[in-house]
C-alpha cells in the first residue's frame, strides 16, 4: 500500500549522485528540466489531482512566487535563499486569495478552471503595468555566481536545489496519501454533499489544499527565477505554466504520487525527441503535448502509470 | 479626454469591435447551450480561420468580405467533423473531461499554426483598411463599420435559423430535453454536431469580419479565448441576446478601458467583469442555467 | 522551462565554404585550416522578427567576407563558423540558445538584436565567460552591469537622447522656436522605457514641455486610443520610440485621423529611418524626422554593402550595417589575438582601436564594453528618400521644420 510513494523517494533518493556520474551538461540539464517540471506538476496535482480541483491558472501562484523571489533580492537586498522560502509563503497566499473568492461563490468544474485563468491573466496584466516588477521591462537578477547567493557556476548546485524541492513536493503527496487531511481532500472530491454530510469542512479542506498547491509552485517560480535570471510578466504569469502545470500530472497520472514523476519524464523526453526529429523548429513538441493529452484522456484517462498496474493502487482513485 | 470628439471615436470603436466579439461568442453560447461544452478551442479555431482569410487574400487575392461564402461553409465542416471524430470520442462524455479535450485541440492547433506559419503577426492591407467613415464630431475606419453592420446581419441569420428552420427546432428541443428529443427520432449525434458546426461557422464569418482591421498570429487564439468566455458569461450561458449584449458591454469596456487606463492596463476592465461575474452572478444578464 | 531544443542550424559554413571553392583554394588547403565557432543569435520569428531578420542577413554578409578574403590569417586562415540561431523574440530561448552555444564551444557570439534579449543573453554568455559582441542594443544597462565579456560598437540611448536632444533645440531654434510641447510615445520593454524615461528627463531643459508620456506593448496593432489622446492634448511634437511594426501603424493612423503635428521626431523610431517604410507608406513617411544609427554616406564600402543588400531584395536597414559591423570588428580582434581561446579575444576587443569601418564614428575605443567613439546622426524623409541632416560634415540636406501642412 505504501509501495508507491516510498517507490518515488527511493527513486529520488538514487538519483542524488547523477552529477558525479554524469559528465555530459545535456543530461544533467534534462534531469534538472524533468525534476522541475515533476515539481510544477505535484504542485497541480495536489489541488487538481487528489483535490479535483482543476486550475487553468496555476501560473497565477507560479509567478507570485517567482516574483516575489525577484523583486526582494534585486530591490530590498534579501538573501537569495530566504527569498526561496518566502517564495512558498506567497505563492500559498495567491492560493488563498484564489482560492478564498472561487470557493466561497461556490466555484466548481469549469467555472473554477476559467476563474482561475482569469485570476492568472489579471495578475500578468498588473504585473505589466506596475513599476516594481519592472512591468513590460521584465527584472533581471544580476550575476553574482556563489552558492551563498542561490546562484551556481557549474549545474550541479541547481541539480541539488531542485532534486530536494521535488522530494519534498513528493513527500507532501506521499503524507496526503496517508493522513486524514487527504483522505477528507478526496472526499470532498469524489462528491462535495457527501463530504458536507459527513461533517468535513469542505471550504475549508480546499482552501488548505489550494494553499499547500500555492506553496509548491512558488518554490518552482523561484527555482526558475534563480536559473534564468531574468523574469517577465509573460514567463511568469502566461498560459505556458499554466498548461505544463496541468499537463504533467494529467499525462502521468494525477492524484496519484508518482504521476507527476512520470508525466515529467513523458513530456521532456518527448521534448528532446521531437526537437532531434524536427531541428528545433518552434511549436511541434507542443503539438505533441497536445495530442499526447487527448490520446491519455480518450484511451488511458488515469494517466501513465495506470499502465503499470502493481503500482497503480485503487484506493485513492477516481471511482 | 472628456471632449466628444475624442469620446465618441472611441465609443464607435468600441461598439463595432464589440459587435465581432458578439458574433464569436454567439457560437460559443450556442455550443454551450446545446452540447454543454464548454468549447476551450473556439479562439484556437478562430485563429485558424483569420489564417484561412489570410491567405485566401495574399495567394488568391480574394477580399476578406467576399470570402464569407467559403470560410463559413468551410468552417462548418470542420466544426461538425472535430465534434463528431474527436471530442465526441474522447471526452467519453465526461464533462470535465471535455474541457481538457478542447484544450488539447487549442494546444494542437495554436502551435501547428506556430510551427507552419511562424509566429510572425500577419496583416493585410486593403485600399479601405485606414479610410474612414466621416459622421463630423466622430469617425470610424471602414473596416470596422463593415464589420459592425456585418455581425449584426449574421446574428440575425442566425436568429431565423434557430427559430424558423426544422433544424433550429431539432437543436432547441435537444437543448432544452435530451431524452425527450431522442424519443421523437432526432438523430442526437448529428444534431450536436450540427451545432457545434453551426458555432464553428460563426466563428469563421467574424474572422473574414475582423481580418482587415485586425491581425492574425499563432497567439491570436489565446486572447480571444477568454475574451469569448467573459461574454459568453456575462450575457448568460445560451442567451442569443446575451451574446450580443455582452459583446457590446465588453467592447466598450475594451475601448473606453484602453482610453482611460492606458494600452496596458485597459485590458484589465475586461477580467474584472469577467471575475466578479462568475463569482456574483454566475448565470449572467439574461442567463437561463444556475 | 519552455521549449529547449538542442539543435542549432549551421548555415554559414556553407557561405564560406561555397565563396572558397569558388575561388578555387586547393583541397589539402582547406583540410588543414580550423575554424573559428561564433554564435549567430538573431529573433527571426516572433513580435521584432523583420528586425531579426535583417541583422542575420547583414551578419552573414560580413562572414561571407570574411572567410572569401581567406579567413582569419593569423590563424592560418580558419574560416568563421557561424552557427545561428533563432531567439525568437523570447527571452528564455534566447538564454537557453546561449547555453547550447557554450556546449558547442564556440568562441564568440554576435547579436541579439533587441534590448530585452541582449540583457539576458549578454548575462548567460557572462556565466560561461564568452565574449558577446551586441550588435544593435541600445538599452545602457547592457554595458553597464559590469559584465567585461561585453562589447558594443554603436551607441546606446543615452548618446541618442544626447544628440537628439540639443539638435531639436538647434532645429526648433533656427524656425523660431515654434514648438513648445511633446508627446512621448514608447513601447514599454527596455530599449522603449529607457529611452523615453531619459527624454522626459532632458526635454523640459531646452523649453520643451512634455505632456504625457504613453507606453504601449510590443506587439500594439490598434493605435486609434493613442492617436485620440495626442488629439486631445495636440502637442507640437510628438516622438516615437518603439519598433518598426508599432512605428509604421502610429503614423498611419496619425495620417488617417489627421493629426498633424509641427513635426514627429522619433529617437530611435523604428520606422523612421526605414527605405521600407519610405516605399510602402510614401504619405505617412513624409518630412518626419529622427535621431538614429546610419552609416557615413561618403565611404564607398558603405554604399557598395547597400547595393549588395538591395540586389538580395532587401531594404539597407540599419539592422543590417550594424551587425555586418559587429562581425568585422570581431574578426579583428580575432587576427589579433591570434588564437580560439575566449579569454584572448575578449582581451582582444577590450583593446580595439579598429579603423576599418563605414559607421559615422570618432576613434574606437572600449570604456566598460562600450566604444566611446560612437555617434547618432540626425535624419529626415525628404522626396521620398532618407536624408542625414545633422551633423553637418556627414549632412546632405537641411532640416524641413515645422512640417509643410
Amino acid at each position: 500500500m505504501k509501495t508507491p510513494g516510498l517507490l518515488a523517494l527511493a527513486v529520488l533518493l538514487a538519483l542524488v549522485p547523477l552529477p558525479l556520474l554524469v559528465q555530459s551538461g545535456f543530461w544533467l540539464q534534462f534531469a534538472i528540466f524533468t525534476l522541475y517540471f515533476a515539481l510544477l506538476g505535484q504542485s497541480w496535482n495536489l489541488l487538481g489531482g487528489y483535490g479535483g480541483q482543476r486550475s487553468f491558472g496555476h501560473a497565477a501562484f507560479f509567478g507570485t512566487g517567482a516574483y516575489a523571489a525577484a523583486v526582494l533580492q534585486v530591490d530590498l537586498g534579501v538573501n537569495p535563499w530566504l527569498c526561496l522560502g518566502l517564495a512558498g509563503l506567497f505563492g500559498a497566499a495567491a492560493g488563498g486569495f484564489v482560492g478564498a473568492l472561487s470557493f466561497r461563490y461556490g466555484l466548481r468544474g469549469s467555472y473554477f478552471a476559467l476563474v482561475t485563468l482569469a485570476f492568472a491573466e489579471v495578475f500578468r496584466i498588473v504585473a505589466d503595468s506596475v513599476p516594481f516588477t519592472g512591468a513590460g521591462v521584465g527584472l533581471q537578477i544580476p550575476l553574482r555566481q556563489t552558492a551563498a547567493n542561490f546562484q551556481f557556476h557549474d549545474k550541479a548546485g541547481f541539480y541539488a536545489v531542485i532534486l530536494a524541492l521535488t522530494a519534498l513536493a513528493t513527500a507532501v503527496a506521499w503524507w496526503l496519501e496517508n493522513s486524514r487531511f487527504g483522505a477528507e481532500l478526496v472526499a470532498v472530491r469524489e462528491n462535495e454533499d457527501a463530504a458536507r454530510a459527513l461533517g468535513i469542512d469542505v471550504n475549508r479542506t480546499k482552501l488548505w489544499a489550494i494553499a499547500l498547491s500555492g506553496a509548491l509552485a512558488g518554490f518552482a517560480g523561484s527555482f526558475y527565477a534563480q536559473y534564468f535570471l531574468y523574469l517577465d510578466p509573460r514567463l511568469a504569469y502566461g498560459v505556458e505554466v499554466s498548461v505544463t502545470a496541468l499537463l504533467v500530472p494529467l499525462i502521468g497520472g494525477a492524484g496519484t504520487v508518482l504521476g507527476p514523476l512520470i508525466g515529467a519524464v513523458a513530456l521532456r523526453a518527448l521534448n528532446e525527441i521531437s526537437s532531434t526529429v524536427t531541428s528545433g523548429a518552434p511549436g511541434l513538441n507542443l503539438v505533441l503535448y497536445g495530442a499526447l493529452l487527448i490520446a491519455i484522456l480518450a484511451f488511458l484517462p488515469d494517466g501513465l502509470v495506470s499502465l503499470i498496474p502493481r503500482l497503480y493502487r485503487s484506493r485513492l482513485r477516481n471511482a | 479626454m472628456l471632449q466628444l470628439q475624442i469620446l465618441l471615436p472611441a465609443v464607435l470603436n468600441g461598439l463595432a469591435t464589440g459587435a465581432v466579439y458578439a458574433l464569436v461568442a454567439l457560437g460559443l453560447t450556442l455550443i454551450y447551450g446545446v452540447l454543454h461544452i464548454v468549447n476551450f478551442a473556439h479562439g484556437s479555431l478562430l485563429m485558424l480561420a483569420l489564417y484561412g482569410v489570410y491567405f485566401l487574400y495574399t495567394l488568391l487575392g480574394i477580399d476578406p468580405y467576399l470570402a464569407l461564402p467559403i470560410a463559413v461553409p468551410l468552417m462548418f465542416c470542420l466544426g461538425y467533423a472535430l465534434q463528431r471524430s474527436v471530442i465526441a470520442t474522447a471526452s467519453h462524455g465526461r464533462e470535465e473531461n471535455i474541457l481538457l479535450v478542447t484544450l488539447g485541440l487549442s494546444i494542437i492547433i495554436d502551435n501547428l499554426a506556430l510551427y507552419f506559419w511562424t509566429a510572425d503577426t500577419r496583416t493585410i492591407n486593403p485600399s479601405y483598411a485606414f479610410e474612414t467613415v466621416d459622421f463630423g464630431v466622430a469617425f470610424i475606419a471602414v473596416p470596422k463599420a463593415v464589420s459592425f453592420v456585418g455581425a449584426l446581419a449574421v446574428t440575425a441569420v442566425l436568429r431565423l435559423l434557430i427559430q424558423r428552420t426544422d433544424l433550429g427546432k431539432a437543436i432547441r428541443a435537444l437543448a432544452r430535453e435530451r431524452r425527450g428529443a431522442e424519443l421523437v427520432g432526432i438523430d442526437v449525434d448529428h444534431v450536436y454536431a450540427m451545432s457545434f458546426g453551426i458555432g464553428i461557422a460563426c466563428v469563421g464569418a467574424a474572422a473574414c469580419l475582423l481580418l482587415p482591421s485586425y491581425y492574425v498570429h499563432p497567439g491570436v487564439g489565446e486572447s480571444f479565448v477568454l475574451i469569448a468566455f467573459t461574454i459568453v458569461v456575462l450575457g448568460g450561458m445560451g442567451s442569443f441576446a446575451g451574446a450580443l449584449v455582452g459583446g457590446f458591454v465588453i467592447g466598450l469596456t475594451e475601448s473606453l478601458g484602453g482610453l482611460f487606463l492606458g494600452e496596458n492596463l485597459g485590458r484589465i476592465g475586461v477580467f474584472v467583469i469577467f471575475i466578479a461575474i462568475l463569482l456574483f452572478r454566475p448565470t449572467g444578464l439574461f442567463g437561463q442555467r444556475a | 522551462m519552455s521549449r529547449d531544443r538542442r539543435s542549432v542550424s549551421r548555415r554559414g559554413v556553407l557561405a564560406g565554404a561555397a565563396a572558397v571553392a569558388a575561388l578555387g583554394a586547393p583541397a589539402v588547403l582547406r583540410a588543414q585550416t580550423q575554424s573559428v565557432k561564433v554564435g549567430i543569435i538573431h529573433p527571426v520569428t516572433g513580435g521584432v522578427s523583420y528586425s531579426g531578420t535583417q541583422g542575420r542577413a547583414g551578419a552573414l554578409m560580413a562572414v561571407e567576407d570574411v572567410n572569401g578574403k581567406g579567413g582569419i590569417k593569423s590563424l592560418g586562415g580558419a574560416k568563421i563558423d557561424a552557427l545561428l540561431s533563432d531567439a525568437q523574440s523570447k527571452v528564455d530561448v534566447a538564454v537557453s540558445e546561449i547555453e547550447k552555444y557554450h556546449e558547442a564551444g564556440v568562441s564568440a557570439i554576435v547579436g541579439g538584436y533587441a534590448s530585452f534579449i541582449c540583457l539576458a543573453t549578454t548575462q548567460a554568455a557572462a556565466k560561461h565567460d564568452i565574449p558577446y559582441v551586441v550588435d544593435v542594443g541600445t538599452d545602457d544597462r547592457i554595458v553597464s552591469g559590469g559584465l567585461t565579456n561585453t562589447f558594443r560598437f554603436s551607441p546606446g540611448y543615452g548618446v541618442f537622447v544626447k544628440t537628439a536632444v540639443p539638435a531639436l533645440k538647434d532645429i526648433n531654434a533656427a524656425a523660431g522656436n515654434p514648438a513648445k510641447t511633446a508627446i512621448i510615445v514608447h513601447e514599454d520593454s527596455a530599449f522603449g522605457t529607457g529611452t523615453a524615461g531619459l527624454l522626459a528627463k532632458e526635454l523640459p531643459g531646452i523649453g520643451i514641455e512634455v505632456l504625457e508620456v504613453i507606453k504601449h506593448p510590443t506587439p500594439t496593432l490598434d493605435f486609434n486610443n493613442i492617436v485620440l489622446t495626442i488629439k486631445a492634448k495636440n502637442p507640437d511634437i510628438v516622438i516615437p520610440a518603439n519598433y518598426y511594426n508599432e512605428y509604421v501603424i502610429l503614423a498611419r493612423t496619425m495620417l488617417q485621423q489627421k493629426v498633424r503635428p509641427k513635426a514627429i521626431y522619433s529617437v530611435l523610431g523604428g520606422g523612421a529611418s526605414q527605405y521600407r517604410f519610405v516605399k510602402e507608406f510614401p504619405e505617412a513617411a513624409k518630412y518626419i524626422m529622427d535621431c538614429n544609427h546610419w552609416y557615413n554616406p561618403k565611404v564607398p564600402a558603405a554604399l557598395e554593402l547597400k547595393k549588395r543588400t538591395e540586389a538580395k531584395d532587401l531594404f539597407y536597414t540599419y539592422e543590417v550595417f550594424l551587425n555586418y559591423t559587429a562581425v568585422m570588428l570581431l574578426a579583428d580582434a580575432l587576427e589579433r589575438a591570434a588564437s580560439t581561446d575566449r579569454a584572448k579575444i575578449t582581451a582582444a576587443l577590450a583593446s580595439s582601436t579598429w579603423s576599418g569601418h563605414f559607421m559615422p564614428y570618432g576613434p574606437t575605443k572600449f570604456e566598460n564594453g562600450q566604444n566611446t567613439g560612437a555617434r547618432a546622426v540626425n535624419l529626415q524623409v525628404q522626396d521620398n528618400d532618407i536624408k542625414v541632416i545633422l551633423p553637418a560634415e556627414f549632412a546632405n540636406a537641411k532640416p524641413v521644420f515645422p512640417m509643410p501642412a
